[in-house]
């Protein structure tokens, strides 16, 4: 039977496909059953400096082809969070805290202190004052904050990338350039709903972030222009739901995959795409290896 | 689903912080599930149903503060219903239920009455002013009053009324009120949790399973799609009556 475990971006994963930043990731008992059903690895919800309530309600939108949200990164403040990934730990998984911060310091800070399997740092939230994509769409901000994390932190480093820009490579490079060991591509793309009721906008940030099926192929076209430019791993996210989107990404050139909006339909959406990447490599007599990046290989 | 839009048709004052709102369509919900309520420019809350077209809401923040300004005419954005309600289960069922928490009993009593079970209520308010569905429940079967100041009924918790009932008398058990007296009730009841359905909270942000803020733990149940409605004895050993989190994530006291 062909392997499903790899190495990536420093960590030895069982197998790649992890649970996405912000999905059940509140709580250490939420990522534990994540990482008991069958995630080769779970992404906190993001945490930042001080706590945060995050934005008035409506906090998500269903929209024909995704989901809209606006949470607003609530969290309890790293402060707070430890015993929640200690939880998390338990479970025999990796755990990759998000962090967030508005400075390449604020960043830093949290990085010593926090512990936790890898970092990943939320470069691309794009609906929150001061933070995530209102950094990360600056490539020197992005190599900067990069940089100190590294600095500050002796577990890997991945970075989140925003779709909200005109060359996502750029911003891979520059990610790269700041001593990343993995690239995460890729976040929410901005976007909104109207009530054609009332005319107010839905979301009570008026703006979101759009996920699952309509951003999968913008996720898959980023992974595949990163991977053609970058030394260091591309994790791909974006619209996956079932184990031909995991593939198709996986040939894009990711080395691994989240899953988040899909988790709408259940903790099971983690054993369903690994037995189907499994029966597709023994189908194909392939391994993970050759899978990745084959779309690249490509006449 | 996009929140659909309702027009509050008519509004009832239940108690000097509670009131009925009775919105133009009947959701066909279950006793036991919610909506979530966008009060437009201000926040979306989640909110139980007391009856198939009506939701009682006690002012307790910004939200609720906003609504209570809302008339009869205006309107509301509806999401919903949502979650899993109450099972209906045998003959004969006993609903205990505390302050606003008496909502979702209500409507489930009148639904189990025209269904032809039994039904007998144990209802907890803090002194008679606060009293809300008095007529209601007591239309509908025996029916147990306690008040803490003892203005009305038994004096004292709502648990003060347990040794006028012998619970091997019921089929099914029904809770819902604030936490501390739910955790309350179960802990004496602990050899009846198999068959007590509690209607719980938690902060809901997105009500759809998947931003995990209403997880509880030991096992990150999430309360907004697998409940609200939890047997009691799955809330054995959780956080359940110890502690909840806020919408920050950070954990604090549970209240009442």
């Amino acid at each position: 039977m062909p392997s499903l475990s790899i190495h990536a971006g420093g960590l030895d994963l069982k197998n790649p496909v992890l649970l996405a930043a912000g999905i059940l990731g509140t709580t250490g008992a939420s990522l534990r059953r994540a990482s008991l059903a069958g995630a080769g690895g779970v992404v906190t919800k993001s945490v930042g400096s001080v706590p945060r309530e995050g934005h008035p309600g409506p906090a998500i939108v269903h929209v024909k082809c995704g989901l809209l949200n606006a949470m607003g990164l609530p969290n309890p403040s790293y402060r707070d969070f430890q015993s929640e990934i200690e939880t998390a730990r338990s479970a025999g998984v990796p755990v990759i805290a998000s962090i967030f911060g508005s400075s390449a310091a604020e960043f830093a800070q949290i990085a010593r202190v926090l512990k936790a399997d890898a970092f990943e740092l939320n470069l691309s939230c794009p609906h929150a004052e001061k933070y995530g994509s209102e950094l990360g769409r600056y490539p020197d901000l992005v190599e900067s904050v990069t940089g100190a994390v590294k600095a500050a932190a002796d577990v890997p480093v991945w970075v989140k990338l925003t779709p909200n820009t005109a060359d996502i490579l750029e911003l891979g490079l520059a990610a790269q350039r700041g001593g990343a060991d993995a690239v995460v591509a890729i976040n929410t793309l901005k976007a909104m709903a109207i009530d054609i009721e009332t005319g107010y906008p839905i979301l009570g940030n008026r703006y979101g972030g759009l996920s699952g099926q309509a951003i999968k192929p913008v996720a898959v076209r980023c992974v595949y222009e990163l991977y053609g430019r970058l030394e260091i791993p591309v994790i791909g996210v974006g619209g996956i739901s079932c184990w031909e989107d995991a593939v198709e990404m996986i040939m894009a050139g990711a080395l691994a995959v989240q899953v988040g909006t899909a988790l709408q339909s259940g903790y099971g959406i983690f054993e369903e795409i690994t037995n189907g990447i499994l029966r597709y490599l023994e189908r194909k007599s392939m391994t993970l290896e050759d899978l990745c990046g084959l779309a690249w290989r490509r006449p | 689903m996009r929140p659909i839009n309702c027009i509050i048709k008519e509004v009832l004052s239940e108690a000097p912080l509670i009131r009925t709102y009775r919105l133009d369509r009947d959701l066909n919900p279950s006793p036991g599930q919610y909506l979530m309520l966008w009060i437009r420019g201000v926040d979306e809350i989640p909110m139980s149903f007391s009856g198939p077209d009506t939701i009682t809401v006690q002012s307790v923040g910004t939200a609720t503060q906003a609504l209570f300004k809302l008339g009869a005419g205006s309107e509301v954005g509806i999401r919903g219903p949502l979650g899993n309600g109450f099972t209906m289960i045998g003959k004969k069922i006993l609903l205990i239920g505390g302050g606003v928490g008496t909502a979702p009993l209500v409507f489930l009593a009148e639904a189990a009455k025209k269904a032809g079970i039994g039904i007998t209520s144990l209802l907890g308010f803090r002194s008679r002013d606060d009293m809300i569905f008095q007529d209601r429940f007591e239309g509908l079967g025996d029916t147990i009053i306690t008040t803490d100041d003892g203005s009305c009924g038994i004096k004292g918790r709502a648990s003060a009324g347990l040794r006028e009932l012998n619970l091997y008398d019921y089929d099914q058990i029904y809770l819902c009120g604030p936490e501390l007296m739910m955790s309350d009730i179960i802990s004496r009841t602990m050899e009846h949790a198999t068959k007590t359905q509690a209607c719980i909270n938690r902060y809901f942000k997105c009500a759809d399973g998947i931003c995990g803020s209403c997880c509880l733990d030991p096992d990150g149940l999430r309360v907004c799609v697998e409940g609200p409605v939890i047997m009691a004895d799955r809330l054995k050993g959780s956080e359940f009556g110890r502690y909840k989190r806020g919408p920050s994530g950070s954990k604090g006291a549970c209240q009442g």
